[in-house]
């Protein structure tokens, strides 16, 4: 038997042969082997029950999967606009110069790999990057070529941490040089919780009697969608089925979104509680805490945090002596997908398929993980979850607004003086949310990340809301500095590479977007462009399949409202009849090189 | 016996079943709705997106929305027509269709739908992406040029043949039909009998030598345009 036999069969094996754990199957045969080898498709396909086809199919859709070699340490340098307007270009190039290979190439020695990504959580102390899963943060271009020669010394990305971040950063598990970056303290999620008192105060009521407290406390899903907490958990526990399941969704990859990092840090324990009080209420005995590939550096310290709840009785059979309550959580690791945040993603990403979204009739409170009814929910959701049980519904809800109950954590990043976390009530003006941040001379707020919108001054009376300014936590502040349509560009390119591909409005419609707005940023372009953009935008908002299309086209859409001028300041009126985007001597290039001559009409 | 419910489609009621997707409804009321991906004998997947009606005001795919009772659907609406045009045109820029020497001209549904919608060239930039040609089969050809994601091969393979032939590979505009085997179609147990054979919608897969052997002309949609067979229904 071959090495690669073997470590494929010992893997297949742990994972009981289980086609739905193809995730982590092709992931631990990564880890072993540096990539999944083409001649291994068909070893995996045989000791998972599948296709050769099938592994192809999950392999070629995650970014941190690989059929191609790679090297043995993987730099991957977060491509934010937050990251790249803190110099991140610069310590892009100066990575390119040290390693002397460009970005997706492997040294010649096979040591380096070096990869750009979108947002991995970190735009508070941008640039960073992920060396493997080390998460180095704050780089400067000039610490580059130190960094890099300890690597070559060293071999080891553990060498680059240097002071450690506070908190449980500091911790044996997680021991990373992150920040917390809490700026804000609010009463619900960052203060005042005590291990244990909202799970034992749920199992002195009935499920019934939780979900009504639920209700009651007006909470609203913290992803961003803003669906009833509660009323999901009843149309879970009222759905047919044998198993019931709960998931968390740890999949934080908005951009300029990481507030769940911060609470996967400093109160895993309180979601754990929160997942269990819900399954405690629906009826499920399994649970799945999705963790997005970029916080694996987070992955010995939850399963710590969960082993603990298993030794006090909080996890697992018979839970606080509970004779008909069980339950366990695993986690499910992701490999860089983007999509898998959508819900349906989520799903079929931990039945070990490819991440594509599924119609959404029937729900996933019918019809979910499985097949059977499962209610996914978002880190914050749990979090407020078992505070609502450990304090009380009428405490929850008197807290924020009507229609948005409780506190939000915000993660503001961009030009601001203090870059954070930050829990505030709900109904707090944009305007206070800046001054706290120290934020001065903004000219926009991408409210929600990308696939919010953009706002101006205009709006910043506005509150943060359901009700106004929606968010599930990203805030990124852009001072009047800044080429808004850069910004644009880049959102634009975002969503182009984490399409799924599977609808064709999403799949193309934001490529045709996204070159438009460059065609405009070069100065060719014309007032008609602007109809272009805005109605090609209105397609693929309306047709596309899932939250991702039908939000990718905001950038774009939601700068056409606010911030009509600067539009207007790079268009110009196309009185020549030609179009601006066709340039004829690079469409006749090509054949006059296969001619061998010049072209004798057009030339310069 | 599935249970009767009422559905008004732009204005009209019509008799559908519980069970039914607001496609197969208005089929059989003779109300077309464009569809590139669905097919009769296929289980749907709403990837194509043209089928997209509102039901009480929010977009759908028609093809996978099951019934309800009193639900209210619009199709033919200006607003509609013109996203279904633009994702036509999409289709076209995305790949590379050359229909004037393309073996299923006048079969193409694609091409088919172009001419309902009145299309004769696309508003939108070709992209001219390099996609790959496999000939490696003795009897099929599979012109990657021509593919539109409909994943009909997909699922006939799996439903219709029992076999698990192709799947889609990679994501985003990069998003391809893989083949179940090292490298090509050679290499897979896909047969010139089998249904996926014969359900590309397009010109992606093409059998060997019985090309053009129903001339130009005197194929299906050179004398009648696409969703005629549906519009029959209304009229019986």
């Amino acid at each position: 038997m071959s090495k690669m036999e073997s470590v494929v069969t010992e893997i297949c094996d742990r994972y009981g042969n289980d086609r739905a754990r193809l995730m982590d199957i092709v992931s631990d045969v990564q880890r072993k082997l540096g990539h999944v080898p083409r001649e291994a498709f068909e070893l995996i396909a045989q000791g998972a029950n599948t296709h050769h086809v099938e592994v192809e199919s999950v392999i070629s859709f995650y970014a941190f999967l690989s059929e191609e070699k790679k090297g043995a340490i993987v730099i991957r340098l977060c491509n934010d606009i937050i990251d790249r307007f803190h110099d991140g270009e610069a310590v892009a190039e100066a990575l390119k110069r040290e390693l002397g290979i460009g970005i997706g190439e492997t040294t010649p020695d096979g040591k380096f790999t070096l990869e750009e990504t979108p947002s991995i959580g970190m735009s508070d102390q941008s640039p960073a990057m992920m060396v493997n899963h080390e998460i180095v943060t704050n780089l400067t271009p000039e610490q580059i070529p130190g960094m890099i020669a300890k690597l070559r010394k060293t071999g080891k990305p553990q060498s680059l941490v240097g002071d450690l971040g506070d908190g449980q950063n500091a911790g044996k598990l997680i021991h990373s040089m992150v920040q917390n970056n809490i700026r804000e303290a609010g009463p619900v999620l960052l203060s005042g919780y005590k291990r244990g008192k909202g799970i034992r105060k749920a199992l002195t009521e009935t499920p019934e009697e939780v979900i009504e407290n639920m209700k009651a406390s007006g909470l609203r899903g913290r992803g961003g969608a803003g669906f009833l907490a509660g009323l999901k958990w009843q149309l879970t526990r009222q759905s047919p089925g044998k198993e019931k399941y709960v998931l968390c969704n740890a999949d934080e990859g908005e951009p300029g979104t990481f507030k769940d990092r911060v609470l996967l840090t400093e109160r895993a324990e309180l979601m754990v509680e929160g997942m269990t009080i819900a399954a405690y209420a629906i009826g499920a005995e399994t649970g799945i805490l999705y963790l997005r590939a970029e916080y694996a550096y987070l992955r010995r310290h939850l399963e710590e945090v969960l082993n603990q709840f298993r030794e006090q009785h909080l996890l697992g059979k018979r839970i606080l002596g509970h004779s008909n309550f069980h339950f366990d959580i695993r986690i499910q690791m992701g490999a860089g997908a983007y999509v898998c945040g959508e819900e349906t993603s989520l799903i079929s990403s931990c039945e070990g398929t490819r991440g594509d979204p599924t119609d959404r009739t029937p729900f996933p409170v019918a019809k979910g993980y499985m097949v059977s009814p499962t209610a996914v929910n978002n880190v914050e959701t749990y979090c407020c979850a078992a505070r609502i049980l450990d304090q009380g519904a009428g405490w929850f809800a008197s807290i924020g607004t009507e229609k948005s109950t409780g506190t939000k954590l915000l993660s503001v990043c961009g030009d601001c003086a203090l870059p954070g976390i930050y829990e505030v009530p709900f109904g707090i003006p944009l305007r206070e949310v800046l001054k706290r941040a120290g934020a001065e001379n903004v000219a926009a707020v991408q409210v929600g990340g990308p696939s919010g919108q953009m706002v101006g001054p205009a709006e910043f009376e506005q509150t943060i809301s359901y009700e106004e300014l929606s968010t599930g936590g990203s805030m990124m502040v852009f001072s009047n500095e800044r080429d808004l349509l850069e910004v644009v560009q880049a959102f634009m390119q975002f969503f182009v590479d984490e399409s799924c591909g599977y609808c064709v409005p999403c799949r193309v419609g934001n490529v045709l977007l996204k070159s438009r707005i460059e065609q405009i940023r070069r100065g060719d372009g014309s007032p008609a462009d602007l109809v272009y953009l805005q109605n090609l935008g209105t397609s693929v908002k309306r047709m596309s399949r899932c939250g991702l299309g039908q939000t990718s086209p905001n950038p774009v859409l939601s700068t056409l409202k606010h911030f009509r001028p600067v539009y207007n300041s790079l268009v110009r009126d196309n009185k020549t009849g030609l179009q601006k985007s066709f340039h004829i001597m690079q469409a006749v290039e090509d054949a006059s090189r296969i001619a061998g001559r010049r072209s004798e009409v057009f030339h310069e | 016996m599935k249970k009767n419910v009422t559905i008004t489609i732009d204005g009209k009621e019509i008799p559908a079943k519980l069970g039914q997707t607001i496609m197969q409804a208005a089929d059989d009321a003779g109300i077309y709705i464009p569809r590139l991906c669905s097919h009769k004998d296929l289980s749907p997947i709403g990837s194509c997106r043209l089928c997209t009606v509102l039901v009480d005001g929010r977009p759908q795919a028609s093809c996978v929305k099951p019934v309800m009772d009193g639900m209210v659907i619009e199709n033919d609406t200006p607003e509609l027509l013109e996203h279904r045009r633009n994702i036509i045109d999409m289709m076209f820029v995305e790949g590379n269709h050359f229909c004037m020497f393309c073996e299923k001209s006048g079969n193409c549904e694609l091409q088919a739908m172009a001419y309902r919608f009145g299309i004769t060239a696309p508003q939108y930039p070709y992209q001219f992406p390099e996609k790959a040609v496999d000939a490696s089969h003795p009897d099929i050809l599979l012109d990657h040029n021509r593919c539109i994601m409909c994943a009909r091969c997909v699922r006939a393979s799996q439903e219709l043949d029992g076999k698990n032939v192709f799947q889609s590979i990679g994501r985003g505009f990069e998003r391809k039909i893989g083949v179940n085997g090292e490298k090509d179609l050679g290499d897979t147990d896909m047969s010139v009998d089998d249904k996926a054979a014969d359900i590309c919608p397009v010109g992606c897969i093409i059998k060997k030598r019985v090309g053009f052997k129903v001339p130009i002309g005197e194929r299906e949609y050179d004398t009648r345009r696409i969703g005629s067979f549906v519009e029959a229904n209304a009229e019986s």
